[in-house]
């Protein structure tokens, strides 16, 4: 007949110890595993918490150093950075979406004016081109103040609740936010300098194509050149730089098809492209559709134009991913160029006539490229 | 609070840092009473002791060290950007760091061999040294 000992682990003391621990152990795991699990997910977004507070003082201080430096201001800029950081911006309602692509137009103008005044007053004696780097550095300072104040806020909740499924969300895209927040990291000392950025892949394709040719003011903030190439005759499109610019493309766009009264024969779109995991960097790749990001409102404009006169619409990408195209350009982007070059000629012998007219539109933030 | 002090607060959490505050008590002590339960003769209980106080004061050391490595890696690095400088006629180039200001097709200082052109900015870039994981897709 069994012993009452030898149901706790036989017969010496340790293993009855052990078994007793044991015991111990599946029983707080029975009824407290969730919540040991939940502290243990805490402490990993506490710890994320800390990296996006340092990442994000980093670069406030990166941008009042860089305002100082630049902008040489009589007055200290930091209570005028800090309050900056704080800016929002509503979206336009939505309810009923007629209409609605003028209405975030305007809201991004009327904000992209006023955060161009508010560097301006924070730095009077700096030019166009390093308002708009100081603008850029500014707005990825920005960016970093959000992704931190919103983990943050999803953090507390979480721990105010106690709810596994607040905490285990904020845990599932950490890893993409984390990214995201390296990425803005990088991008604001490209921006403080005036460097190059992955994004530019577009406008240094049109910059090497543009080189020696008269270029000419468009709205808004871009630039058009009118070059003979391949037999065609070439408008070519790219935003103003070399400060950190993105420019209208598509209200450029749109200016040169109606000054052309829609004889364009085709528009090439050359533009930086997120590229999957495994996919090489700088790689080039050819399509169809309007190449370009940010709100869409440029690619509705553009997209309207072609429509209206049926004008074919062909994209070619240099392939990156988020941290590249905002920090300061890799060799491999920059050696794409000469590829995009090729298979834009390539499109142009292939797509159109001799003597037709062509628009070949350099899409992406032109900081540190010029004209 | 000292200078170093506060910049070790700042790179820990204030959870790991009282953690590490205790278990380097702990393993002093528990080197303190290795030394004196040898001083007595049992030299077996000893031995334990300063183990528990070496693995102790290693494991802090170790945790004060990765978070220092951690605060260095969190810190923005200036990427090495290089400018090449090109002359369109006669083709010399020439690459140096980056400087503020430069951007690219920037004109400079008239080319040393030819004199009647001016130099300019072609590229403006970064090198990766990047090792690729190996993968069979």
């Amino acid at each position: 007949m069994p012993s009452v000992s030898a149901m706790w682990g036989g017969g010496d003391n340790v293993s009855q110890i052990i078994s007793l621990l044991f015991y111990g152990v599946f029983i707080i795991f029975l009824f407290y595993g969730q919540k040991i699990q939940m502290y243990i997910i805490i402490r990993e977004i506490e710890g994320s918490l800390h990296k996006l507070k340092f990442i994000r003082d980093e670069g406030r201080k990166i941008a009042i150093k860089t305002i100082k430096e630049i902008g040489k201001p009589e007055v200290d800029p930091t209570d005028r950075v800090n309050r900056f950081l704080e800016y929002f911006t509503i979206a336009p309602q939505s309810m009923d979406p007629a209409g609605i692509v003028p209405k975030l137009d305007h809201i991004l103008d009327v904000r992209d004016d006023r955060l161009k005044d508010e560097v301006k007053l924070m730095a009077p004696t700096v030019d166009e081109a390093q308002t708009n780097n100081l603008e850029n550095t500014l707005e990825a300072a920005m960016a970093l103040n959000f992704i931190y104040k919103v983990v943050r806020h999803f953090y507390l909740q979480g721990k105010k609740t106690l709810s596994l499924y607040i905490i285990m969300q904020l845990q599932m895209i950490l890893p993409i936010i984390m990214k995201q927040a390296k990425a803005y990291q990088s991008a604001l000392k490209a921006f403080s300098y005036g460097q190059p950025i992955g994004d530019g892949a577009g406008p240094l394709v049109v910059t090497k194509l543009i080189h020696g040719y008269k270029t000419q003011k468009i709205p808004k903030d871009c630039v058009v050149a009118k070059l003979p190439l391949e037999g065609r005759t070439a408008f070519v499109i790219k935003a103003e730089g070399p400060g950190g610019n993105v420019g209208k493309p598509g209200e450029a766009v749109r200016k040169v098809i109606d000054d052309n009264k829609g004889k364009i024969a085709s528009v090439i779109m050359i533009d930086a492209g997120l590229k999957l995991e495994g996919e090489k960097v700088g790689e080039v790749a050819e399509g169809i559709g309007a190449a370009i990001g940010g709100p869409g409102i440029d690619q509705y404009k553009i997209e309207e134009s072609v429509v209206k006169y049926h004008i074919p619409l062909h994209a070619v990408i240099v392939k990156e991913d988020l941290g590249d195209a905002v920090s300061p350009m890799r060799k491999e982007i920059n050696d794409a160029v000469e590829t995009v070059i090729d298979r834009v000629k390539n499109l142009i012998l292939e797509r159109t006539k001799k003597g037709d007219k062509i628009i070949i539109v350099g899409v992406g933030n032109t900081i540190g490229i010029g004209q | 609070m000292s200078q170093a002090s506060k910049s070790l607060t700042s790179k820990m959490s204030t959870f790991i840092l009282a953690l590490v505050i205790v278990t380097l008590a702990l393993s002093f002590s528990a080197l303190i009473l290795a030394f004196d339960t040898y001083n007595r003769g049992d030299q077996t209980i000893a031995t334990y002791l300063a183990l528990i106080g070496v693995i102790g004061l290693a494991s802090s050391i170790y945790v004060i060290f990765q978070a220092q490595k951690r605060a260095k890696n969190l810190k923005i690095k200036d990427l090495p950007i290089v400018t090449t400088i090109e002359c369109r006629k006669c083709g010399s180039k020439n690459v140096r760091n980056f400087e503020r200001g430069d951007y690219v097709l920037k004109e400079l200082e008239p080319c040393e061999k030819c004199k009647d052109t001016n130099k300019m900015i072609t590229a403006i870039y970064r090198k990766v040294d990047q090792k690729e994981k190996s993968s069979p897709f």
